[in-house]
């Protein structure tokens, strides 16, 4: 794990060290609360559920959660944000993934406090209640088939895409390697990402399908 | 009630989108993450459920205390699943079912549940050859037996065989006739009677040796090459990305609305009502989408029958019962595994003259159905010898998985004969080439396949000889196999309306795999309308609208296209009669087209469909479509596939590695072709994973499996794949008519890699996976052949 990924969690390994060598210590608190560790002050949320309010695509989401509670679940239980998939819920598939202020993580690997205060994007939200023009390439290239890994690999692919604006065919094996698929859906996925970084003319297949639910998007607004 | 004939699919030149690029119609839906599966549905005061499942791969169950479960804070329901004194046949199989209030609730319940079991002795090993002298079973057939076959799909002519020889120890009446095919009902009804006799407990269930012609003679003859080799693939697991899993809640006191993750809408009241005890009438089911099946969700299970009885309990509040990934992978489907030594003969032509096999294979605690070895050319070898033996084991229950038994009598044959053709120095492309007459009805169109093929791969400009003599540790090898399917479309029904305002919906009961059934759907809609798609609204995965088969053994397409097609025609022909008088012109005049209703070659006498709708009056058309099934001349059966891979292996660390994939398929008419490449493309990716990868790694000490994750179940990744090339055999033989697609290429994969490793190294990797251990292993056996 880089430097970098150390700091998007709430925790640092040292301040979760500590926390364990007091636990004993700490009285039972209902909500977050700080106390001092070795000079130093720690938050401590829990073990009870504790307010907590999560901005998800644009919007705050209000819930009392147990801090062992995952950012996934949250999503999924408590606020109906379904897109985001629990399929492995341990880090090893990427169907649960979404963007924590532009980064891609698991969020089934990352608990809903740490997310507080952080911009959360679920495939839903990817373009701001229009399709995503990564969404809408995933249906040029028929880069899906039953669908339930999509949500996580177009939110993957989007974060992908902008660290590789140029993507070779090894950085797309190294950078959305971390999204499965059961039914077979990769080789749609390098045309995607073949058409958004300009190797490859857009697909013209499902282009009436989208001009009609941008439409149809539009007619509800 | 017009002439069943007048029913044709329209000519290339009338179809806008029927066989084109039409794009998925659910696309974005699914992409923009709002399409809804069971695991989504999160309905008002949902509770979750969970099982209390076995350690122990074989147990009985001496006591159950659910006693502090049920006082636990926030419990709302108990059931038990399987009662005192019952056998448990794998580890993780369900013994008590509990709901409550959240999920962590519901954990900790299952927790405070004791069970007390007695072990028992179990086996979950299934890759030892298993003794050749036993005897076959010849006791008469009972109920459970007869259940066995069906569920493992035992070739019928093998049942029927069975039947008359041992007889039935149950009367024909009591077993469910409705669902056996009429020819094993008309078995049944004359077999012997006998009482029943006690089995004997054996792991191994031998069946009778199969012959044909006189293979004996055939080995000894003088002129023949003959090759060894022994060859097998694994069980392994569906892994269905939604896991198995329902949603089921009690609108009134016997009303109950479910939500199961399934391959069969239709199908599910049916299944649940005698459990519930409940008219099937009484079950609504409804599901928008389903998150992979590949022949594992056809049932409601125990997940569907029992989040029904946990929500009857807890005063009908919703019970939502989604398998963990772990209980996923361990109890939801196991595909049978596959293991054979086989004999193999030609001339030195390349004429093949005789096979011989000993195999073997398990299918969990029911046995499992024998794969059709000699693959494809069984009806006409001359001679053959065939003996299987099912290997009764508790590795876990086996389901369908995508094309039963044929990936592994492919690997089986297509390997064996890829071995042979290598002992005669021959071309494989040569060898099949040869033989091909063998393989029936099909030749002509793998004749074709084959020159497509040769030419996307560039076979014959690259095969070299066995054993890749380039210096350095990276080896590269080409290897090839053929497969077929049958793939006649199931029964299936719709209503279509068409409204005075020009509006149009279809009602269908059917479910979309994924595969494009939505998507076919619209195409022969649209085309035959003259509209476009986005002008008519599909609506499905219902039980309320019309019945539609279960999506299984690729029948979905031939049934949803064919009902479509009839539904549509009627209503457009409903249509031209209200409209031929304002016309100046008889119906029969008249052709839908781009949006209007015209009179033929006349440019001038036209109406646009707004228009012509609103000539309907009050009542709208309604046109109830239903196929013929097996008669449907819009369907049929029987397709062929062929395909190619380029593999380049590190000798060294015995790491396989896809450089490309070559898939040339048919299928009759092709109704929507994207996602039939996708089907295709999907496919070789599948195979790629179970060749190299998926294997269901079972503890022989403990009985439970060792790998019911997706990081050591490992799937193939993006970075995986290779350059994958799908050639569709479209404008081919559409005559045909549509012939389903989601079977066949996922049948040649696991050969045509192995025999490209084969290819690469020089030596036979007898296993699939083909993992780094097994190459290398090969490898190793090979060097000290060859030092001895």
């Amino acid at each position: 794990m880089s430097k970098k990924d150390d700091k998007s969690s709430s925790f640092s390994r040292r301040e979760f060290l500590k926390i364990s060598g007091i636990a004993a210590s700490v009285p039972l608190v209902i909500g977050p609360t700080v106390v001092k560790v070795e000079g130093e002050e720690v938050a401590v949320h829990g073990p009870g559920a504790v307010p907590v309010t999560l901005n998800v695509n644009g919007k705050d989401f209000h819930a009392e959660l147990e801090p062992r509670v995952t950012l996934l679940d949250a999503l999924r239980e408590n606020f109906d944000i379904t897109g985001p998939k629990r399929v492995c819920d341990r880090g090893e598939c990427g169907a649960c993934t979404v963007l924590i202020d532009d980064r891609a993580v698991y969020s089934c690997t990352t608990l809903a406090i740490e997310a507080e205060g952080k911009q959360i994007v679920t495939a839903e939200g990817l373009g701001n209640g229009q399709p995503h023009p990564v969404q809408e390439a995933f249906v040029n290239n028929d880069a899906q088939q039953c669908g339930f890994c999509t949500p996580g690999l177009t939110v993957a692919t989007k974060a992908f895409l902008e660290k590789h604006p140029h993507a070779t065919d090894e950085e797309i094996a190294q950078g959305i390697g971390g999204n499965l698929c059961r039914c077979g859906t990769y080789r749609g996925i390098h045309g995607v990402v073949a058409q958004m970084t300009g190797r490859e003319p857009k697909g013209t297949a499902g282009t009436t399908m989208i001009a009609q639910h941008v439409s149809s998007l539009k007619g509800g607004a | 009630m017009p002439d069943q004939n007048q029913y044709s699919w329209p000519p290339p030149e009338e179809r806008t989108y029927i066989g084109r690029r039409m794009g998925r119609v659910d696309g974005l839906t699914k992409s923009t993450g709002h399409a809804k599966y069971t695991y989504d549905y999160n309905p008002k005061d949902l509770l979750y459920g969970a099982f209390v499942r076995s350690p122990y791969a074989r147990a009985r169950i001496k006591s159950i205390d659910i006693s502090a479960a049920e006082k636990m804070p926030g419990v709302k329901a108990v059931e038990i699943v399987q009662k005192q004194g019952s056998e448990v046949h794998w580890a993780g199989d369900e013994v008590v079912a509990i709901a409550a209030i959240d999920e962590p609730t519901v954990r900790d319940a299952v927790r405070a549940v004791k069970v007390e079991y007695e072990q028992l002795p179990h086996l979950v090993v299934d890759s030892q050859e298993p003794p050749r002298n036993l005897p076959p079973d010849t006791s008469p057939i009972s109920e459970d037996d007869l259940e066995d076959m069906l569920d493992n799909q035992v070739p019928a002519n093998q049942m029927i065989k069975e039947i008359k020889e041992r007889g039935i120890s149950f009367k024909p009446e009591d077993a469910p006739l409705d669902e056996i095919p009429p020819n094993i009902v008309e078995a049944l009804k004359s077999a012997p009677q006998k009482p029943p006799e006690k089995k004997s407990a054996s792991w191994y269930k031998p069946a009778a040796a199969e012959t044909q012609g006189d293979p004996d003679a055939a080995f000894k003859a003088a002129d023949v090459v003959v090759s060894e080799g022994s060859y097998g693939i694994p069980v392994i697991a569906h892994c269905c990305l939604e896991s198995h899993g329902a949603t089921c809640e009690w609108t009134d006191n016997d009303h109950l609305l479910t939500h199961v993750s399934t391959q069969f809408v239709s199908g599910i009241p049916g299944q649940m009502a005698d459990e519930l005890k409940i008219p099937a009438s009484n079950i609504r089911q409804v599901q928008e989408n389903i998150g992979g099946g590949f022949g594992s969700k056809f049932g409601p299970d125990r997940w569907g029958i029992f989040s029904a009885k946990l929500s009857k309990k807890a005063g009908g509040a919703p019970v939502k019962m989604m398998l963990a990934r772990d209980e996923e992978l361990e109890v939801a489907g196991c595909r049978p595994s596959a293991y054979a030594r086989v004999r193999v003969a030609a001339k030195k032509d390349g004429t093949l003259t005789a096979w011989d096999s000993f195999g073997w294979g398990t299918g969990g605690p029911g046995g499992g159905g024998s794969p059709p070895i000699p693959y494809l050319i069984r009806d006409r070898l001359p001679n053959y010898r065939t003996q299987w033996t099912a290997v009764i084991n508790n590795i876990g229950p086996a389901r369908a998985w995508r094309a039963p038994n044929h990936p592994q009598a492919c690997l089986i044959t297509m390997a064996a004969l890829d071995d042979l053709a290598a002992k005669l120095g021959m071309n494989p492309l040569e060898f099949f080439t040869k033989n091909i007459e063998l393989t029936g009805p099909r030749a002509n169109v793998y004749k074709d396949e084959f020159a497509v093929a040769d030419d996307l791969m560039g076979w014959s400009k690259r095969w070299h000889q066995r054993g890749d003599q380039t210096a350095g540790a990276i080896k590269q090898g080409l290897g090839m196999s053929m497969h077929t399917w049958g793939g006649r479309g199931h029964q299936s029904e719709c209503d279509l309306t068409i409204q005075p305002d020009g509006s149009v919906t279809i009602k269908m009961g059917t479910q979309d795999l994924g595969t494009g059934t939505r998507t076919a759907i619209m195409a022969v809609a649209a085309d035959t309308l003259g509209l476009s798609p986005e002008q008519i609204t599909l609506l499905y995965g219902d039980t309320r609208y019309p019945m539609s088969g279960g999506s299984g053994g690729s029948t979905t397409i031939g049934g949803v296209s064919s009902t479509t097609r009839r539904a549509a025609v009627d209503a457009r022909d409903a249509l031209f009669a209200k409209v031929a008088p304002g016309l100046g012109t008889t119906p029969d005049q008249l052709e839908a087209v781009k949006g209007q209703i015209r009179v033929k070659g006349n440019s001038a006498k036209v109406l646009s469909w707004k228009n012509a709708c609103a000539k309907i009056g009050a009542v709208p058309i309604n046109a109830h479509g239903k196929n013929l099934g097996g008669r449907d001349p819009l369907m049929n059966s029987g397709v062929g596939g062929v395909q190619m891979a380029d593999v380049s292996v590190d000798t060294e660390t015995g790491i396989v590695k896809i450089n490309k994939m070559v898939a040339v398929q048919d299928c009759g008419l092709v109704v929507s072709l994207e996602t039939a490449e996708s089907q295709c493309y999907g496919a070789l990716i599948m195979g790629i994973s179970y060749a190299l990868y998926e294997e269901k790694v079972m503890d022989p000490t403990t009985g439970v499996m060792l790998n019911p994750n997706m990081e050591f179940y490992r799937l193939a990744g993006i970075g995986d794949i290779g350059e994958l090339v799908v050639h569709m055999m479209v404008n081919k033989y559409d005559s045909r008519g549509v012939i389903g697609l989601g079977e066949p290429p996922v049948i040649s994969p696991g050969a045509a890699i192995s025999n490209a490793v084969a290819n690469a190294i020089g030596v036979r990797v007898p296993n699939l996976p083909l993992t780094p251990a097994r190459v290398l292993a090969a490898l190793e056996e090979r060097q000290k052949g060859t030092a001895a």
